[in-house]
């Protein structure tokens, strides 16, 4: 008994070691980012993995915040997020809600539809959406970044899969009382669709931040460049002079924060989220 | 028609008058996604097709009167003409199949373990192991790979760290040199037979089509493996906690040990999660563009070129929109022919005579239908 408990212990042990050593790797980027963000360009070529700083310099952060184009850049991802978060959360919900419980003609076809669009790579429709902005009139507009964006065929999945989940005695009591199709989706069945509606908020927030392809094809203006647009083109080194690293990197820091502050808002439903969202 | 319409009702209540006007509601809630799939969706798909088939300049719309139809001319173009187009179409395809043949298995492989070990019940600190294996997949394909092209510098971290154990790193991102080559190289065999080296397909010979990926595209391979390993590791942990632990049990009483149970018990119940996974993967390692752009460019020597990058290039940075689109087509073309090809391997099939001989004894549960 005693030597089975050893040999348990020690599997622990190595267990514990192997994961911690994993975690390590996964974080370790990212302490560097953050530690290379404060460093001089000196200190962070001859230093790169050293997490504390020879000198600490906000250097990097001065010139983002007070002379570049950054916070243009984070005004306009801030804009765009905000309205293509809303817009999904409404359209997606709204369609879900009708191709889950409303009975209509049709309705077969349409969420075909919608399942075989999910089908189509992003990355094929880079030109087709640019000659369908450019021949609407939207090119190189906030419009044109937006309205392609509003509407997501795996939110209007989600949705209609946790409409499903409901019962529908309670619609029904509202329709005996005389609502309409409108009001019983507004008032009653919406609020009571908040979990599925932050997972929504959470990948539409996460995805329009993140987007890049669709920005690229969809503007050219410099005041139309996204996070996502001006960080790509500091990499590239099309803004600056040398390799500026701690500048990059502190570029690269502030864009990923808002995202990771809403992951570390909503962890726990994040984490469990695939769980519905995946079943075949 | 009116069977047609009430045909999914559930319940056999009458409720025609509670459900009057409901067509009409259906197709008003349903519009918006409808009008936005089918402008920015269905539309400039069948644009595009029209393009991949025209020598449309990128001037004035491609309906134009000027705007001629050139028939598979385009296609011609990057697959059999053998000029410079077709060795860029081949280069970039022979780019992206090594890193689908070296990122989809990686990250299965690895995100299945990190899931098999954070989901024990006894482990203490899951929340905090999952979190860390996690984030990366939440960040931005453009941060990580801004974070990246630091890390992988010629005089960066992963260099630093490799210099302690006495090795001399690659300056990553600067390498066109093909991995397997290097290999061979390594034993003296820097050229390859004639009959590999004087034949080809799409432009480049087979001895290069067998280099294996560049080191700089080894260096974007690591990121992906990193970037996703976590989003798949969630599925396999949603799969997991689904699986009933009597089957498992059972094995356990039979005398299986921890290493038998996960291949011949565990693995076989993971099956459908196993091909989610593998799907999303091959899909997208085949669309592999935002760190490409952000990143290489395509650098150096077209070895990370990838067919997604080269029709964004051959289209809005060459204004040769003909043939960036009927790239566009043929990455389409395979990318649905990987997962319909992966879902016929991993089909349900019926258990073989051989196979089922071994279940006779206890013809337990699900996975062995």
């Amino acid at each position: 008994m005693r030597r089975w408990r050893s040999r348990t212990v020690t599997w622990q042990i190595a267990l514990y070691a192997l994961l911690i050593v994993l975690a390590l790797i996964y974080i370790s980027p990212f302490l560097i980012q953050i530690s290379t963000s404060f460093k001089t360009d000196a200190d962070a070529a001859s230093n790169p993995v050293s997490l504390i700083p020879q000198t600490w310099s906000a250097a990097a952060y001065e010139r983002l915040f007070l002379r570049s184009d950054f916070p243009l850049w984070f005004a306009n991802s801030a804009v765009v997020t905000i309205c293509v978060t809303l817009g999904r959360v409404f359209f997606c919900s709204l369609a879900g809600y009708a191709l889950a419980r409303l009975q209509f003609r049709g309705r077969g076809v349409i969420f075909a539809g919608v399942v075989a669009v999910m089908a189509v790579p992003a990355v094929v429709l880079l030109i087709p959406k640019f000659l369908v902005i450019n021949q609407l009139g939207m090119y190189d507009s906030y419009a044109g970044m937006i309205v392609p964006l509003l509407v997501d065929a795996a939110g209007v999945f989600i949705m209609k899969n946790f409409f499903e989940s409901i019962p529908v005695s309670v619609e029904e009591q509202a329709r005996i009382d005389g609502a309409g199709s409108f009001r019983v989706f507004w008032s009653v069945v919406l609020p009571m669709a908040r979990p599925a509606l932050i997972t929504i908020i959470i990948l539409s927030f996460q995805g329009s931040w993140n987007e890049l392809a669709h920005f690229i094809v969809s503007t050219q203006s410099p005041e139309l460049t996204t996070l996502t647009k001006g960080v790509a083109r500091l990499a590239s080194g099309q803004l600056s002079q040398g390799t500026q690293y701690p500048l990059k990197l502190a570029a690269a820091l502030i864009m990923t924060i808002p995202v990771a502050v809403l992951f570390f808002i909503f962890q726990r439903r994040i984490m469990n989220a695939s769980e519905g969202a995946v079943k075949e | 028609m009116t069977a047609l319409a009430t045909a999914p009702r559930r319940d056999r209540r009458p409720r025609s008058g509670l459900r009057r006007g409901e067509t009409l509601a259906g197709w008003v809630f349903t519009l918006p996604v409808l009008v936005i799939l089918g402008v920015f969706l269905l539309v400039p798909v069948l644009m595009a097709l029209w393009v991949s088939f025209s020598d449309w300049s990128g001037r004035g719309s491609p309906f134009a009167p000027g705007v001629g139809f050139v028939g598979l001319e385009n296609y011609a173009a990057i697959t059999t003409d053998g000029g410079l187009p077709t060795r860029d179409f081949g280069t970039s395809l022979r780019n992206n199949a090594w890193y689908v043949l070296l990122v989809v298995p990686l990250q299965t492989a690895l995100s299945l373990f990190l899931a098999v070990l954070v989901n024990r019940a006894v482990l203490r600190g899951r929340g905090v192991f999952r979190t860390a294996f996690y984030f990366p997949s939440v960040t931005s394909s453009v941060a990580i790979t801004v974070l990246w092209l630091f890390l992988f510098s010629a005089t960066g971290a992963v260099n630093e760290i490799l210099s302690w154990v006495g090795i001399n790193g690659p300056n990553w991102f600067n390498d066109p040199t093909g991995i397997v080559h290097n290999f061979l190289g390594a034993f003296g065999v820097t050229s390859g037979p004639d009959a590999l080296t004087e034949n080809g397909f799409l432009g480049v010979t087979f001895w290069n089509w067998l280099a294996g990926p560049s080191v700089a595209m080894t260096a974007l391979i690591f990121m992906a493996v990193f970037t996703t390993s976590g989003t798949f590791m969630l599925l396999f942990i949603a799969a997991l906690q689904n699986l009933g632990g009597d089957v498992e049990e059972a094995a356990m009483m039979d005398g299986a040990n921890a290493w038998k149970r996960f291949w011949k018990v565990t693995l076989p119940q993971l099956r459908p999660t196993l091909f989610t996974v593998l799907t999303l993967g091959l899909i997208g390692c085949w669309q592999v563009f935002d760190q490409i752009y952000t990143g290489t460019q395509g650098a150096p020597g077209k070895t990370t070129v990838t067919p997604a990058y080269l029709s964004y290039s051959s289209a809005f940075l060459g204004q040769d929109w003909g043939q960036g689109a009927a790239i566009a087509f043929i990455l389409f073309a395979i990318i649905v022919f990987f997962t319909i090809f992966q879902r016929w391997v991993l089909r349900e099939r019926p258990v073989s005579r051989r196979r089922a001989r071994q279940y006779e004894v206890r013809p337990t549960g699900r996975s062995m239908r």
